[in-house]
């Protein structure tokens, strides 16, 4: 055996004869990828280029005569008043059916009952729309004059009671139903990957399903719970076609949930108003496209952070 | 046809770590070379280094020479997929192309690689690769099934046919019969020596017995530990090898006194 | 893992002695106390004039408390824990499937009125009262579809392959949490991109098919990448290294093994991409727009495409308000309709294509 160099003195990289054909192959895929990045980069670009004129107009001239941040900031209230609603209604629900679907339902039937599920989130949006606006809103007209009547303290149910039902609770639970899918979805993977040692560590020790769930699943699933939640409040936030349809909107700024003055959301307003939009009203949906890209981003972009950090950890142990 | 391959001075990395130091060795044409050791000694990133395969895995890079018949496999000028095609591989599971037939699977070196054959013409190369595998009388009647519809150790056969016939002068084998039962075993081995007559052959094995039976000459492989380059011990004749090697390693290992 | 509140002694309260004989509820009778409670929630709600909203959610409350209070009194604390959580959980489920049924009823109820010949061999052009279909909307959805499509496969393809196949350090990492970043871009976030995009390039007030097929191609490549990638990571290495070995080229090896290989998956990844964009509305209202008449040119102006169709059906009716909302429930039912198809077709392909074992 003669003596070697230490590992440490690097020779010049191979160099590696490549064909044309690979380093084509390998260049357009490369390119595909970049392509993303740069259309990701253009989304932004594009939209803050378009919505300049917006952000330096003098107020008066913005739509509503209040400035940019006049007109947006109901809007930005409105949006996460509906998704915030979606979310808080729709996270225990989905847990509870994760849980239903992976450890109570019986095996036979469970894949089915969870493409049941996921059938929720294949419908349109648009059917979402039309579906709350001609059966939700009226059923739940009920409840907002009971709401009105027995829960008016609070302001959020300061009424008074909307006669149409087209009001931000009605859009929030129509958002719960949409963003249910999404959340079980996550929430159903992360709990049948609970560690069976884990799991059957605790029915030896003579646990109830409920205790194993509790000292097994729930703690390993956390973080997945909170990433599909995220998930969801992103798309919540930038739902359209099912606000624009159901929510009687454009009222500024409230709190309000059962009256039948809301505020609109970013997205739906856009939708709503761009078709006849001209000149600096189109700058400033698109300004508000913007905001609302931002809001989205930022959300989505923890949830990812959440999921991934998850999943740097599930490997080891 | 059957080739020498010189090996001198190599050292092979993964990035900066140094996982098989200073091999130097002369594997001899028309005969089966059979590469021993303990796990992570480095003997399959020896084996894989000689037709390039190891550089699939991404930062895996060599120093030193390797020369077979003249021809510097790591040459500058050196294509490594014509590499791989002079120096076929068979590897430690079966893996048949699951979308092919047993006939594709054969022809596949030859299709994959854009080759136009005339039908007679491809005919007889899968004819010749199966009787060279000891295949065909096995599987003549069902050319046209899927190749993993096979038994493991027909589908490892199948591999072999499909190795052999892209017309390669060289065969790496890594540990070809681990997955295999042992009358399956026999039949790569019976194999292996009627193939040694027209290939270069070297094998890696984790059976002292398989490299005893069917090899010329015998490498050890060693590493002092974990964390430490794989070092080729000891390379002499077989026989010399498992009767009265030079190295007390050699001996320890052989006799089952190591780790 | 987490410390259980449950101490261990609790668990096992008599280490050693015998084995507690099981004081159990019988077999049926938490679904028995489970329907009294429904039942009593029933002769609740009537006291207020009978709803059948009012009797399932007294019924739920009810039938969970009397599951709980009877396991209570017969089981012990843990066991009526147990069933309470049981309880929950299979109510959260019913809830969820509320919507659903309710859904595909009520679209189904009023979508069968126009579910006609008429409505798939007209359109509306000079159409203001009865009749008329959707002919152009189903054909623009279908022409803006498959353009979509025609872009967005072979990027996000590549860019799977590139992801699985080559990538390395920065660049791959970067392209990864971008793409899962892309997956919740606000669909109307999408069109106003492809507003702007078209506005620079082509002036003000242009409206082209293509700018729809470009919003959703924003909403389609993340799809299509993430399903892809995840198909061909179930590639086995193995087979990658035999063709290696045979001399055969990476490129070629990715093509001929690893493509075909993984072609089942593939395509059902693809077409549950495609029916994910085929009921977006909201980009296409906003690049797009909607016409009367049948117009198949991406690159020409104005096209129908359903989901907008549906919705100015509905939201704008004019002087004959049955009609248009009759049109705008069969074109959501027809909606529905496409995306079960692509679903079920979906699931037939991974069924069909699937590499044989032959045994």
């Amino acid at each position: 055996m003669t003596a070697t160099k230490t590992p440490t003195e690097r020779p010049p990289a191979q160099r590696v004869v490549r064909r044309a054909g690979d380093r084509l192959f390998a260049g357009s895929a490369k390119g595909s990828g970049i392509f993303i990045l740069v259309v990701l980069a253009g989304v932004a670009a594009f939209l803050i280029g378009e919505a300049i004129p917006a952000l330096t107009a003098p107020a008066e001239d913005v739509p509503g005569g209040e400035g940019l941040s006049g007109y947006i900031a109901p809007l930005v209230l409105g949006t996460l008043l509906g998704a915030v609603l979606a979310l808080l209604v729709a996270t225990p629900l989905a847990v509870g059916i994760a849980l239903f679907v992976t450890y109570y339902a019986p095996r036979r039937i469970a894949a089915g009952l969870g493409y049941a599920i996921d059938l929720l989130a294949a419908i349109p949006s648009v059917v979402y729309g039309f579906w709350g606006l001609a059966v939700l809103a009226p059923a739940l007209v009920p409840f907002h004059v009971w709401a009105a009547d027995h829960l008016g303290w609070l302001p959020l149910f300061a009424g008074p009671a909307s006669t149409s039902g087209r009001t931000m609770l009605t859009v929030g639970l129509v958002l719960a139903v949409m963003i249910l899918p999404i959340i079980s979805a996550i929430a159903r993977e992360v709990f049948s990957q609970a560690p069976a040692l884990h799991r059957e560590a605790a029915l030896a020790l003579g646990a109830t399903r409920w205790e194993m769930i509790k000292m097994a699943v729930l703690p390993y699933g956390k973080s997945g719970v909170i990433a599909g939640a995220m998930l969801g409040l992103g798309r919540a936030l930038g739902e359209t076609m099912a606000v624009a349809i159901v929510l009687s909107g454009g009222a500024g700024a409230t709190l309000n949930l059962i009256s039948s003055s809301n505020p609109s959301t970013i997205a739906s307003n856009i939708a709503l108003r761009f078709p006849e939009a001209t000149g600096l009203g189109i700058n400033t949906l698109i300004a508000s496209g913007l905001v609302l890209f931002v809001i989205t981003l930022a959300v989505n972009m923890l949830a990812r952070w959440i999921v991934n950090r998850r999943a740097d950890f599930s490997g080891a142990n | 046809m059957a080739k020498r391959i010189e090996v001198s001075d190599l050292n092979i990395y993964y990035g900066d770590f140094l996982a098989v130091e200073g091999v130097n060795v002369s594997i001899e044409p028309r005969s089966i070379t059979a590469l021993i050791g303990p796990s992570g000694c480095g003997k399959s990133t020896f084996l894989r280094s000689l037709n390039r395969m190891h550089e699939v895995i991404p930062g895996a890079r060599v120093e030193g020479k390797v020369v077979m018949d003249g021809q510097d496999l790591y040459g500058a000028d050196t294509d490594p997929v014509d590499v791989r095609r002079h120096i076929g591989m068979v590897f430690q599971r079966p893996n048949p192309f699951p979308t092919m037939s047993i006939y594709d699977n054969v022809i596949a070196g030859n299709r994959l690689n854009g080759k136009k054959m005339k039908k007679a013409e491809s005919d007889d190369v899968v004819e010749r690769a199966l009787r060279g595998a000891n295949l065909w009388n096995e599987v003549k009647d069902r050319l046209d099934r899927p190749g993993s519809g096979l038994s493991g150790g027909q589908q490892q056969r199948l591999c072999i046919a499909r190795a052999i016939a892209v017309g390669p002068d060289v065969l790496l084998m890594d540990e070809p019969c681990s997955a295999l039962d042992p009358i399956s075993t026999l039949a790569i081995e019976d194999l292996m020596t009627e193939l040694k007559d027209r290939f270069t052959i070297v094998i890696v094995t984790h059976n002292m017995q398989q490299a005893a039976r069917v090899s010329e000459s015998t490498g050890f492989f060693n590493l002092n530990g974990v964390g430490q380059p794989g070092r080729l011990i000891e390379f002499n004749p077989t026989e010399k090898i498992f009767s009265n090697p030079d190295q007390k390693a050699t001996e320890d290992y052989i006799s089952g006194r190591f780790g | 893992m987490s410390t259980s509140t449950q101490s261990p002694t609790r668990v096992a309260e008599e280490p050693g002695g015998a084995i507690r004989r099981n004081r159990r509820l019988p077999r049926y009778a938490p679904l028995g106390l489970y329907v009294a409670g429904i039942a009593l929630g029933a002769v609740l709600s009537a006291l207020t004039g009978f709803s059948i909203a009012l009797t399932a959610v007294y019924g739920a409350v009810l039938g969970t408390l009397a599951v709980y209070t009877g396991a209570r009194a017969v089981e012990g604390r843990r066991k009526a824990t147990d069933r309470l959580v049981t309880a929950l959980v299979t109510t959260a489920f019913a809830i969820a499937m509320v919507p659903l049924v309710s859904l595909v009823y009520t679209v189904l109820d009023k979508g069968l009125a126009r579910f006609d010949a008429q409505f798939f061999t007209n359109s509306m052009f000079r159409v203001v009262g009865e009749g008329g279909g959707a002919y152009h909307a189903v054909l623009g959805t279908v022409v803006i579809t498959a353009v979509t499509a025609v872009i967005s496969v072979p990027i996000g393809l590549l860019t799977a392959i590139y992801l699985v196949e080559y990538g390395t350090g920065r660049l791959k990492k970067a392209i990864t949490f971008f793409v899962d970043v892309m997956t919740g871009i606000p669909s109307i976030v999408a069109g106003l991109f492809a507003f702007a995009l078209f506005t620079l390039l082509f002036g003000n007030d242009v409206r082209l098919g293509l700018m729809g097929s470009a919003a959703l191609a924003v909403l389609m490549i993340p799809v299509v990448v993430r399903s892809c990638e995840e198909v061909l990571k179930l590639v086995p290495n193995e087979l990658r290294e035999a063709s290696y070995a045979l001399g055969v080229p990476k490129w070629r090896t990715i093509v001929k093994v690893v493509l075909p290989t993984a072609v089942a998956g593939l395509g059902t990844g693809i077409t549950l991409a495609v029916a994910r964009v085929i009921g977006e509305t909201a980009p296409l209202l906003i690049t797009v727009g909607l016409v009367t008449g049948t117009n198949l040119n991406p690159f020409d102006g104005r096209m129908a495409t359903l989901p907008v169709f549906a919705y100015y059906q509905l939201t704008q009716p004019g002087t004959d308000t049955q009609a248009f909302l009759d049109r705008a429930w069969t074109a959501a039912l027809v909606l529905i309709i496409l995306v079960m198809v692509l679903n079920v077709v979906a699931r037939l392909i991974s069924r069909f294509f699937a590499p044989k074992t032959g045994r």
